[in-house]
């Protein structure tokens, strides 16, 4: 099946987020669609998906046009969306998440689940998309939910899938099986849409590729013979550069020592396991290691959220293992959480109220009791300009910037202050490249600045090229140690997999 | 970079507010206007139905009107009925704002009464400005303290505020039961339960009885608009202020960002618990001059629609407030001039809550009055 956009549009109010955008889909082709964030990638294929109509152009399928009046149009059309963010019940098994809503049923309708069941063993052995029907979603890792979300897809007999920013969530092995299926897909003679702001990505898997910036089409690109400036040029608007310009390291006396850490996380079992390192001043440390192998649990424990079972963190020479996050605030620790969304924002927030989220206590922002908000939204419209958070007034709300720029404002709001230790977990996830080069800058000029900066990050690119030394976790120890250097991508990849060098 | 202490054009720019998204006249104005007309036309359907003849229907909202808002007496009326809600709604609204669910105004109110029943009995021979003022204090704090134990038992054990707040308003009101019909409290030889009368010096002295010493608003009024723009001040100003919007928007954010959560719930339920028990105290000191069983009158249950009516703003909260106690002079208006049974005014008012508590459903049901498409 193919899909032709002809010159699509789509405002909202004042705000145009597409315009006049053509695009062909083809069956048995992957189509990259790469864009900066807030470039307009999802209400594109929010339109074609239904969920958006469209305020001028037409959508042909076939060479008919076609006008979907919602997404169940679309659905019926063959169009299928994997979103980013997985719509599937935790507790319910494969099967059933799959066949929800579309449920094979027997007489006084009688969930027929073992129709189900070999429904999805079917879909799955064609597609090479290996899963246990009977497994409960919050039981299997997010690889597997993700096949579970394209088995739906497939379930509903789609000819088109549109694949939202797929390998977000993935980690790197992850990414390496859904490529493969992906690839299964296209050969299986399905019309697929991958979209994406991670360029190497996109030159490994794409057949075709269109780029999209500020709503528009702004170039084609092949990726036999594109390379990685270009797409970042057409995408960002300016050349750019990958690799962080940085000198050698002059780490001085150590800022944060820890010794025998232990720390237990939710389920009450040890997630950090007698881990003990330094971070200097003026170096970057970084931590590498597949999600949930106690990194979140080490970051929380060094910042005041999470108290550790055993062990001690030393800050300069003050014991600071039992101390508050507020006070490891005030003596100089800055702390870029995680998750943004959920811990580093208050999304119904002005930016001018998230700017002082943690230092709102204290002069000049507050004496007292009393806040002194004109001072507060000054000093916001000045970090804010100073990071190049993209915004029109300190007023607007955070949940109306896009996630790079909610990840600069929070960047902005820690590293604006006079800070002697930088804590960074995932500091440019689901961040443009344009953004990801100014924030990776930023943290080197604080390293220069002789800040201690610990970095936590699945991203193997980001932890090489920012970090001085490389510590990689697994199962809640840290396992080995290298000069980031002379560390290569497979010496880090194998102590990440467990395997002791 | 700019330099220290001025600001480039650039940034000049971010600090002009665009369109508020804390005021959206649609959401603040239009809705609650057209909810109040659509509560009004429904509630005559369910007049018609139960048989009230088209001109009683009539002549009732005709009732509702001057009861409320024609003639100076009615307006006294109902700025005398909206000053406890007001002020417990208040409460309410904080809790909200701090994302807690409190549903113990009644009992907190109940406390806040007796206890400043109880200051303005017992003070005998004190100069008024001395005994008002205790009197009020002893009701905030009353109330205060009964609201406390719910939050401390949360902070402290992780209670649900709910289940709490709902069981110490049955304590409370028994105990008010108990209370007034023991001595000292019982008024000397009464079997009934009914307190001793508030002494004078005690009492909020009535507003305009220079016009008519009929007029029964009183001083309470002044209360609720300093409080009303205490609780602004309060929420929008202070340090406090922010640690409890940010508790109550994002409990994630708040505690990464260093701030208390347990702190945060006990003041909040004690600063909710004050406001209400000056509620309390408003009605006895103001309007009923001693206590006697349910002499809140359900304020502290109705306080709660006030507040989400109101949008959990003080000024909305305010307005809200004013609207329930024009319906509640006005009702009894309704009643006596149209025959009409209180009950039906209650209907309304039940309406009302349902329109404003669902603004989709207004926008559903009448589109065409709104700029804004209700999805996309």
């Amino acid at each position: 099946m193919d899909i032709e956009l002809r010159g699509i549009t789509k405002r909202f109010g004042p705000v145009v987020a597409n315009s006049d955008v053509n695009l062909t889909i083809r069956a048995g082709e992957i189509l990259g669609l790469l864009g900066e964030n807030g470039a307009g990638k999802t209400t594109l294929m929010n339109v074609l998906s239904g969920l958006y109509r469209p305020d001028e152009g037409e959508i042909l399928i076939d060479g008919k046009p076609t006008r979907f009046e919602g997404a169940g149009d679309a659905i019926r059309a063959g169009i299928g969306m994997v979103h980013q963010h997985f719509m599937l019940v935790p507790v319910f098994t494969v099967a059933e998440n799959v066949v929800l809503g579309v449920e094979p049923t027997g007489r006084l309708d009688h969930l027929d689940i073992a129709t189900a069941r070999e429904q999805v063993r079917a879909i799955g052995a064609e597609h090479g998309l290996v899963v246990d029907p009977d497994a409960i979603i919050e039981e299997v890792p997010v690889g597997v939910q993700q096949r579970v979300e394209i088995i739906k897809v497939l379930f509903r007999s789609a000819d088109v899938l549109i694949f939202d920013e797929p390998t977000a969530v993935l980690t790197p092995q992850e990414v390496e099986d859904f490529f493969g299926i992906i690839r299964s897909l296209r050969d299986a003679g399905k019309a697929l849409v991958f979209i994406t702001h991670k360029l190497f990505e996109i030159l490994e898997v794409a057949d075709r590729i269109s780029v999209l910036r500020g709503g528009k089409i702004v170039g084609e690109g092949d990726p036999k013979t594109a390379t990685e400036a270009e797409l970042a040029e057409m995408m960002v608007g300016r050349p750019v550069s990958f690799t962080v310009d940085k000198k050698p390291a002059v780490p001085r006396r150590p800022m944060i020592e820890v010794r025998n850490l232990k720390v237990m996380n939710d389920r009450h079992e040890v997630a950090v396991n007698d881990v003990s390192f330094a971070v200097r001043a003026g170096e970057v440390v970084g931590i590498a290691g597949v999600q949930g192998n106690g990194q979140t649990e080490l970051v929380e424990a060094l910042t005041g959220l999470r108290s550790a079972i055993a062990g001690s963190v030393v800050f300069h020479d003050e014991d600071i293992t039992h101390a508050s996050a507020r006070h490891r605030h005030k003596l100089g620790m800055a702390h870029v959480p995680e998750d943004r969304q959920r811990e580093g924002l208050i999304e119904t927030f002005t930016l001018a109220e998230n700017m002082v989220l943690d230092s709102y206590y204290d002069e000049p922002y507050s004496t007292g009791i009393r806040m002194h908000w004109p001072k507060v939204e000054t000093e916001a419209a000045r970090i804010i300009t100073d990071f190049d958070v993209r915004t029109s007034s300190v007023f607007e709300l955070a949940d109306h910037l896009s996630g790079g720029n909610q990840q600069k404002l929070v960047v902005a709001r820690e590293m604006s202050r006079d800070i002697q230790v930088l804590i960074a977990s995932q500091p440019t996830r689901g961040v443009d490249v344009g953004s990801i080069e100014y924030i990776h800058k930023r943290i080197i000029a604080a390293r220069d600045a002789e800040v201690g900066v610990l970095i936590v990050s699945t991203e193997l690119d980001e932890i090489r090229a920012l970090s001085d030394r490389v510590l990689v976790m697994y199962r809640g120890r840290v396992v080995a140690e290298f000069d980031a250097a002379a560390a290569t991508v497979a010496e880090l990849g194998l102590a990440m997999a467990g395997a002791t060098a | 970079m700019s330099e220290p202490g001025k600001l480039d054009g650039f940034s000049q720019d971010l600090l002009k507010r665009a369109v508020s998204d804390r005021f959206d006249a649609e959401e603040m104005i239009l809705v609650p206007l057209l909810a109040v007309a659509m509560a009004l036309a429904f509630g005559a359907i369910v007049m018609l139905a139960t048989g009230v003849s088209l001109t009683a229907v009539g002549q009732s909202y005709v009732a509702l009107f001057t009861g409320s808002l024609g003639s100076i007496n009615a307006v006294s009326e109902t700025l005398t009925a909206a000053a406890p809600l007001t002020l417990a709604a208040l409460g309410i609204a904080l809790g909200f704002r701090a994302g807690l669910f409190n549903i113990g105004a009644e009992g907190q109110v109940l406390l806040g009464g007796m206890a400043a029943v109880v200051v303005g009995f017992a003070l005998t021979d004190t100069p008024a400005w001395i005994h008002l003022p205790l009197a009020l204090l002893a009701g905030a704090i009353a109330g205060a303290i009964w609201a406390g134990i719910a939050g401390w038992l949360k902070a402290a054990t992780g209670a649900h505020e709910v289940i709490t707040t709902i069981m110490l308003n049955l304590i409370a009101m028994r105990l008010v039961d108990y209370l007034l019909r023991n001595p000292p409290v019982q008024k000397p030889g009464r079997a009934d339960p009914i307190s001793q009368s508030v002494l004078p010096s005690a009492e909020l002295p009535r507003l305009l009885s220079f016009i008519d010493p009929n007029l029964r608003v009183h001083a309470g009024i002044l209360l609720v608009i300093a409080a009303v723009l205490f609780v602004y001040w309060l929420l929008f100003r202070t340090t406090t202020g922010f640690e409890f919007r940010a508790a109550g928007s994002n409990p994630d954010a708040a505690r990464y960002a260093g701030m208390k959560s347990g702190m945060i719930i006990v003041l909040v339920m004690a600063t909710a618990g004050a406001l209400a028990g000056l509620a309390g105290a408003n009605q006895v000191l103001g309007v009923l001059g001693r206590a006697s069983p349910g002499f809140s009158g359900g304020a502290g249950f109705d306080a709660i629609a006030v507040a989400l009516l109101g949008r959990s703003h003080p000024v909305g909260v305010l307005l809200a407030g004013l609207l329930f106690g024009a319906l509640q002079a006005g009702g009894r208006e309704m009643q006596v001039e149209a025959g009409v049974s209180i009950d039906l005014i209650a209907i309304i008012q039940a309406l009302v809550i349902v329109f404003m508590a669902a603004p989709t459903l207004v926008r559903a049901t009448i589109p065409w009055v709104f700029r804004k498409e209700a999805g996309r």
